[in-house]
């Protein structure tokens, strides 16, 4: 099994520091209580496992899977997401790759996967965050370049762009409701200003994330997921449409920051 | 996935500092899942951390002790390369172990 | 032998169970384990008065005892505690919650060789202070400090 040593661990000592100074420096003393030990470090070896563990009718690992860098090539794979791929013709993130290579590789069903890709209160995380966090975790210290050249790829930051911005539901929100402004916060979190490049990097390449609020490795397209269900909006289904289309808008933003995911957050 | 501990352990003035991440969900027994169902207590009710055969920190917990629990302890007389090595059991009688040596 | 006794009510894999983690115990020479076995009661114990009590009838304020807790928690649910006894002879530290339903989160048994020293993480259910009851010498003294637990974003 591959592991990749040095970049993680020269960079591991960086992932708590990068908390610092957002909230007004208000949680630093926490954050430096905690260290560097994250129990992400638990879902990243599950991750390598499921990526190695035959599964689905076809009973093969997902070791074949084409993240975009080649067929089996995971390390950096996760910096140049999402991205367009030609063999299915659309943008895609990490998570909508993967349904795809469970789908085309195991022979896995869709709809069981959609069933449960998360989390629920209680669980100790699911597959897909695991393949996530070990996914990330394999791009350490890669400047997160998504794919902007590819017309579709443009068309993703539109869309994402417009989704941004579009007020819908019964609270009449959209994400620029609370990530438009700068300096503003609800409760002791600061509200990043996420169409601002220096927040969007903060954000972008902390994802996913071990949130300790929930004992489980968050992903990047989890995140929207639940913003949009406290703006009361439609389920976001996981790696829809919509659902790359907004990470991909934040992803172009941030370009050029180096990963430091998996990230720990509250 | 189950059981796993991530030792650490490091020599410094004489001192050895052991830090141990444990893979547990912590349980208290008073939380309900999505359907309302009562998620039953699971959690670490001891812990042991031994040099070498020899008792360096033993610990009782209770379920109030975090989710995927940590635990940092010191002692003196080790040496780089000695076995350091912690155990749990849990309310449902299951273990964990990790080893590491000192660095 | 102390608490050997005591577990035979249990089944025989739990015997076994306990023998393993006792026989370790027992390896230390010239030391009585009064505390080998878990103190069920005390973390069972409702409200601090209860809890503080199913410890120690009587533990003198100490400023001997660095307790470290956040001034302000990000998340309730992973509060890191630091407890470094500077008492000659400490052999036990227990952490406290003071509003939590059952305020006894955890008990350490310091053997000889070993610094006074702990850190773990608790569950807070609400700001309050946290407890560190330490036993040196026969005696137990205690310290304690608040905690800060807020509610992260929009609520969850």
């Amino acid at each position: 099994m591959k592991r990749l040593w040095t970049v993680p661990a020269l960079a591991l000592c960086s992932i708590a520091l990068s908390a610092f100074a957002q909230d007004g420096g208000v949680f630093d003393q926490y954050r430096e209580m905690l260290g560097d030990d994250s129990p992400a470090i638990f879902v990243i070896d599950e991750g390598e496992e499921y990526w190695y563990a035959p599964a689905g009718p076809n009973d093969v690992s997902l070791e074949a899977c084409d993240l975009g860098l080649g067929a089996g090539v995971v390390e950096g794979a996760y910096a140049q997401m999402p991205r367009f791929f030609d063999d299915t013709g659309r943008v895609m993130d990490v998570e909508a790759r993967l349904l795809h290579c469970m789908v085309t590789l195991q022979g896995r069903d869709a709809a069981e996967v959609h069933a449960k890709p998360y989390s629920g209160r209680g669980d100790m995380g699911t597959e897909m965050e695991a393949l996530v966090a070990w996914i990330a975790d394999q791009s350490m210290g890669s400047p997160l370049t998504p794919g902007q050249t590819h017309s579709e790829e443009q068309a993703a930051f539109t869309l994402g762009e417009q989704i941004f911005y579009y007020r819908a539901g019964p609270h009449d929100f959209s994400c620029a409701t609370c990530h438009e402004q700068a300096g503003v916060r609800i409760r002791l979190q600061d509200l990043a200003e996420l169409p601002n490049p220096e927040a969007a990097r903060d954000i972008a390449t902390t994802w996913p994330a071990y949130r300790l609020s929930q004992g489980v490795v968050r992903t990047f397209g989890w995140r929207m997921r639940d913003c949009l269900r406290q703006q009361r909006l439609p389920e976001l289904i996981m790696g829809s449409e919509a659902s790359v289309a907004l990470q991909h808008y934040l992803s172009v933003k941030a370009s050029g920051a180096p990963m430091n995911a998996p990230g720990l957050k509250r | 996935m189950a059981g796993r501990i991530r030792v650490r352990a490091q020599l410094s003035d004489g001192v050895t500092e052991v830090k141990a991440l444990m893979r547990h969900p912590m349980e208290t027994g008073l939380r309900k899942d999505a359907d309302g169902n009562a998620i039953p207590a699971n959690f670490i009710t001891e812990v042991t951390a031994t040099h070498n055969d020899r008792v360096v920190m033993q610990a009782f917990w209770g379920a109030s002790v975090s989710q995927n629990p940590f635990l940092a302890c010191r002692f003196t007389g080790g040496a780089v390369g000695d076995d350091v090595t912690v155990n749990w059991v849990d309310n449902l009688g299951e273990t964990g172990t990790g080893t590491t040596k000192i660095r | 032998m102390v608490g050997y006794e005591e577990s035979s009510g249990l089944s025989r894999r739990g015997l076994l169970r306990a023998g393993a983690l006792l026989a370790a115990v027992m390896a230390v020479p010239g030391r009585v384990w009064a505390a080998v076995k878990r103190p069920d009661g005390a973390f069972k114990a409702e409200g601090i008065d209860a809890a503080l009590a199913s410890i120690a009838s009587d533990a003198a304020v100490s400023d001997q005892i660095d307790l470290e807790t956040p001034d302000i928690a990000e998340n309730g649910g992973t509060v890191p505690v630091v407890v470094n006894s500077k008492l000659p002879g400490t052999t036990r530290v227990a952490i406290l919650v003071e509003l939590n339903p059952n305020p006894l989160s955890a008990i350490f048994v310091v053997p000889e060789g070993s610094d006074a020293y702990i850190e773990t993480r608790v569950k807070v259910a609400q700001t309050c202070n946290i407890y560190a009851l330490v036993e040196a010498g026969g005696q137990w003294y205690q310290a304690s400090k608040e905690t800060k637990v807020t509610l992260g974003g929009c609520g969850g």
